[in-house]
């Protein structure tokens, strides 16, 4: 079976696991929130404060509400050893791990959904005309997160107190995604709106250079 | 034996380097026109992060070939670096502040070398836990080396990312061009402190190195024991009945 049709089974394996109960995606957007509404009690959220930091605060709560979104992903599979039987299927180790990455960036991108307007609402900030640009920084941030994040689940799954690890192993790689995130997004806020391109590229080497890693590293990784 | 004298031969040559290096920093070396006396500590802090590099960058290499060829001296390689490296890191990090108050007037700043370093520090202390926290032998081999092949990976990505956002550290001194540089003196103690520094990681690191092999046939040799004990045993009630 081709890598992608298998990625593709999984996925949708994936999906179906989440949306029977919603668990994960109702925790990570109440999560967020959380951050974002205590956020506004450490910094007075009026109009020209919140351009400052608002691309921060919004990426900060991504990250948080990410690295404990992505800790089950392989964690579950434990309960009832179902990564042995994956590993046993005929696909490749990528098929399995991609899966999971497209899974929990869908998982991601819709709490984003969500997220990002309430974010607007309360911190009073005009998206409309940003929109477009908006999501390929949203997407491109997410997709750095999930790549790494996925990998490192499956790491930390094997580990004792690995709620805790997760983020430890995840949010200092994260740094600079952190701040080429936050700069591109805080691009888009400024008068008129500029998208700072040079972050944008480095976003995208970001998910290259570790999308490629993960690739080659996933059949140690998988078969472990 | 012969590998005792060795060590003991090898760490008296070790502290008497390092004795002498810090009597040349201190004593020896020209007074800096600016800075005074206080420079001096640069003499430490230019060794101390050179050796963490090299022992991060003898991690990543130890990853990669455990990884290739599994074979768990490659394992033990990569935890002797990461651990050296991270107290030559810690070394680093605080003779830095100490030599920045006074000079730039703070402690720290979120400057491009600074940041990574510090972010270098919590990715390979963030190594060490997980290796305590995964049990099984050959897994906390294989999943720590993957980590530690990511972090390394995310060094020059931190880097570039401080550098695109601000930088504030003195450019190299050493080969910046005509004007900039050391007077000889400065350079001779220089090198005498960095062979010293590098004296002291090995050092450290081949002993650090032996006691995970010790650990491992250690490990090895208990499994050996109990196993042939419950064999042992097995019999006896055998016999018995």
């Amino acid at each position: 079976m081709g890598t992608a049709r298998a990625a593709a089974i999984l996925l949708t394996k994936e999906l179906r696991l989440e949306f029977r109960t919603r668990e994960l995606l109702s925790a990570t957007v109440i999560f967020a929130l959380v951050v974002v509404v205590l956020f506004s009690f450490a910094f007075d959220p009026t109009s020209a404060e919140s351009r400052r930091y608002g691309p921060g605060l919004l990426w900060i709560a991504f990250l948080f509400a990410g690295s404990l979104m992505l800790n089950p992903s392989f964690a579950r599979e434990q309960a009832n050893d179902t990564l042995d039987a994956l590993r046993m299927a005929p696909v490749s180790s990528f098929a399995i791990l991609s899966g999971k990455m497209l899974a929990n960036f869908i998982f991601m991108s819709l709490a984003e959904l969500v997220l990002v307007p309430v974010f607007a609402v309360l911190y009073n900030l005009s998206l409309a005309g940003v929109l477009a640009r908006l999501i390929l920084v949203l997407a491109l941030g997410t997709g750095g997160l999930v790549i790494t994040g996925t990998v490192f689940s499956a790491i930390s799954a094997h580990a004792r107190m690995r709620e805790l690890l997760l983020p430890l192993l995840l949010l200092p790689l994260l740094a600079p995604l952190l701040i080429a995130a936050v700069e591109a997004t805080a691009s888009l806020l400024t008068e008129p709106p500029a998208l700072d391109r040079t972050w944008v590229a480095f976003l995208a080497g970001f998910d290259i250079v570790f999308l490629t890693a993960s690739w080659l590293l996933c059949d140690y990784l998988v078969e472990e | 034996m012969r590998s005792l004298t060795g060590r003991i031969l090898g760490t008296v040559i070790v502290a008497a380097l390092i004795v002498f290096a810090g009597y040349a920093a201190l004593f020896i070396a020209p007074d800096e026109k600016t800075m005074h006396e206080i420079q001096r500590i640069f003499y430490f802090h230019l060794p101390s992060w050179m050796t963490c590099f090299t022992a991060f960058f003898l991690t990543f290499l130890a990853n990669i070939a455990y990884l290739t060829t599994r074979r768990p001296k490659w394992d033990w390689l990569g935890v002797a670096g990461a651990e050296v490296g991270v107290a030559c890191c810690t070394i680093g990090l605080i003779t830095g502040p100490l030599w920045a108050r006074p000079v730039w007037g703070i402690w720290w700043t979120w400057d491009a070398r600074l940041t990574t370093t510090f972010i270098l520090w919590l990715l390979y202390i963030a190594y060490l836990l997980l290796r305590g926290l995964l049990e099984e032998p050959e897994r906390k081999a294989t999943l720590s080396a993957i980590f530690g092949i990511f972090a390394f990976l995310d060094v020059p990505l931190v880097y570039m990312s401080n550098r695109l956002w601000r930088t504030q550290h003195p450019q190299p001194v050493i080969f910046g061009g005509e004007n900039s540089g050391l007077a000889p003196t400065m350079k001779l103690v220089l090198l005498l402190c960095v062979i010293a520094g590098f004296g002291v990681m090995v050092l450290i690191l081949v002993d650090r190195y032996r006691l995970e092999r010790l650990r491992y046939e250690f490990a090895e040799l208990r499994h050996e024991v109990e196993s042939r004990a419950s064999d042992a045993l097995f019999m006896r009630e055998k016999g018995r009945s």
